[in-house]
């Protein structure tokens, strides 16, 4: 394919971005990750287990000679905390990306978007690269690109609802502003959420639960690539307008019986 | 010398002498190249564990990567 995904400088061999998490086992989430044929995926940052298990091993089941590792501050509820966590997830040895989540709520797991502002702009002057996930409020949007952000990440729905995009006007107005790439993050529930996603112009689509918690991961993860592909394609070719009534595709002219019928 | 006692991801932990992040680390059987260490809420490099030694009253984190997507609730 002639048309990658850049971010930041960086090309992506495709626009679909996964988890790591909720996947039944490590060989899934592989299996999964190589069906999808990502180049990314996100990874979050976790005290060490100190009482026996030591869960380290996940890296052994990443290809990161074709994976990009984007860590992120997924649990953090704070700009401090969210900040404090990219530090050490940087420190951590992959890159200096970071998927940047300061969540408001428990029960939304929606955005704080003041805060998310603030834990923006602090981290670029630390010289990370950031990819804040928003809700999908173009304004918000706006001002994370004006503060230096390499990505915009809207929401289509809360994380792991699977609902879908819920408001596609939102994210077409987003995508029509952006200068730097909109990758919709959150709330895909299946293929046709993720090629709408792409067919109303965003760069990319990065979901978790809708793979990880497929009934078969790896076929869903196909699935997804697909979707991803042909929603990308179809926003690239242009779609037709939308009428409220018919219009022929066959002419009209040498019809054997002239005329449609009369309304009663 | 005498026991230190740290906080150690948020459990006091007691350790029998000042040590360096380095020597904690082994002494917890952990890989240095996969984990990141905060000590007293600062980032600390990892070329630099060796020679930085734990205080009496310290508190680390020792975090490294995991599975995950977005937040988990």
């Amino acid at each position: 394919m002639t048309d990658p995904l850049v971010i930041a400088g960086r090309t992506f061999p495709s626009r679909l971005v996964l988890g790591t998490g909720k996947y039944p086992s490590h060989g899934v989430m592989k299996a999964a990750h190589e069906a999808s044929g990502t180049g990314m995926v996100t990874v979050a940052v976790r005290r060490v287990d100190l009482h026996g298990r030591v869960a380290g091993d996940l890296l052994s089941w990443i290809d990161t000679s074709r994976i990009m590792l984007l860590p992120n501050t997924a649990g953090c509820y704070t700009a401090d905390d969210a900040v404090r966590t990219a530090r050490l997830a940087r420190e951590a040895g992959w890159s200096n990306w970071i998927k940047l989540e300061v969540i408001g709520d428990e029960q939304t797991l929606l955005p704080d978007n003041e805060a998310l502002l603030d834990a923006t702009v602090q981290l670029i002057r630390e010289g990370f690269v950031v990819l804040p996930y928003t809700t999908d409020d173009p304004i918000v949007c706006q001002k994370l690109e004006r503060a230096g952000a390499a990505a915009v990440m809207p929401l289509g729905a809360p994380i792991g609802s699977g609902l879908g995009i819920q408001n596609p006007n939102n994210l077409l107005l987003i995508t029509e502003r952006a200068r730097v790439p909109v990758i919709v993050d959150a709330g895909v529930g299946t293929a046709s959420d993720a090629a709408i996603a792409m067919e109303l112009g965003a760069d990319g689509v990065l979901m978790n639960t809708a793979v990880a918690g497929a009934g078969n991961p790896a076929m869903m993860a196909e699935a997804m690539k697909h979707a991803v592909e042909a929603g990308r394609l179809a926003y690239l070719a242009g779609r037709i307008p939308r009428r409220r009534y018919g219009q022929a595709s066959s002419p009209v002219e040498g019809l054997v019986t002239p005329g449609a019928p009369a309304r009663s | 010398m005498s026991a230190v006692r740290i906080l150690l991801n948020g459990e006091p932990r007691e350790l029998p002498h000042e040590m360096s992040i380095l020597a904690l680390l082994e002494r917890l059987g952990l890989d240095p190249r996969t984990v990141a260490v905060e000590l007293d809420r600062v980032v600390i490099r990892r070329p630099r564990y060796g020679e930085t030694a734990i205080a009496d009253g310290a508190e680390v984190e020792i975090v490294a990567f995991v599975g995950g997507g977005s937040t988990l609730s």
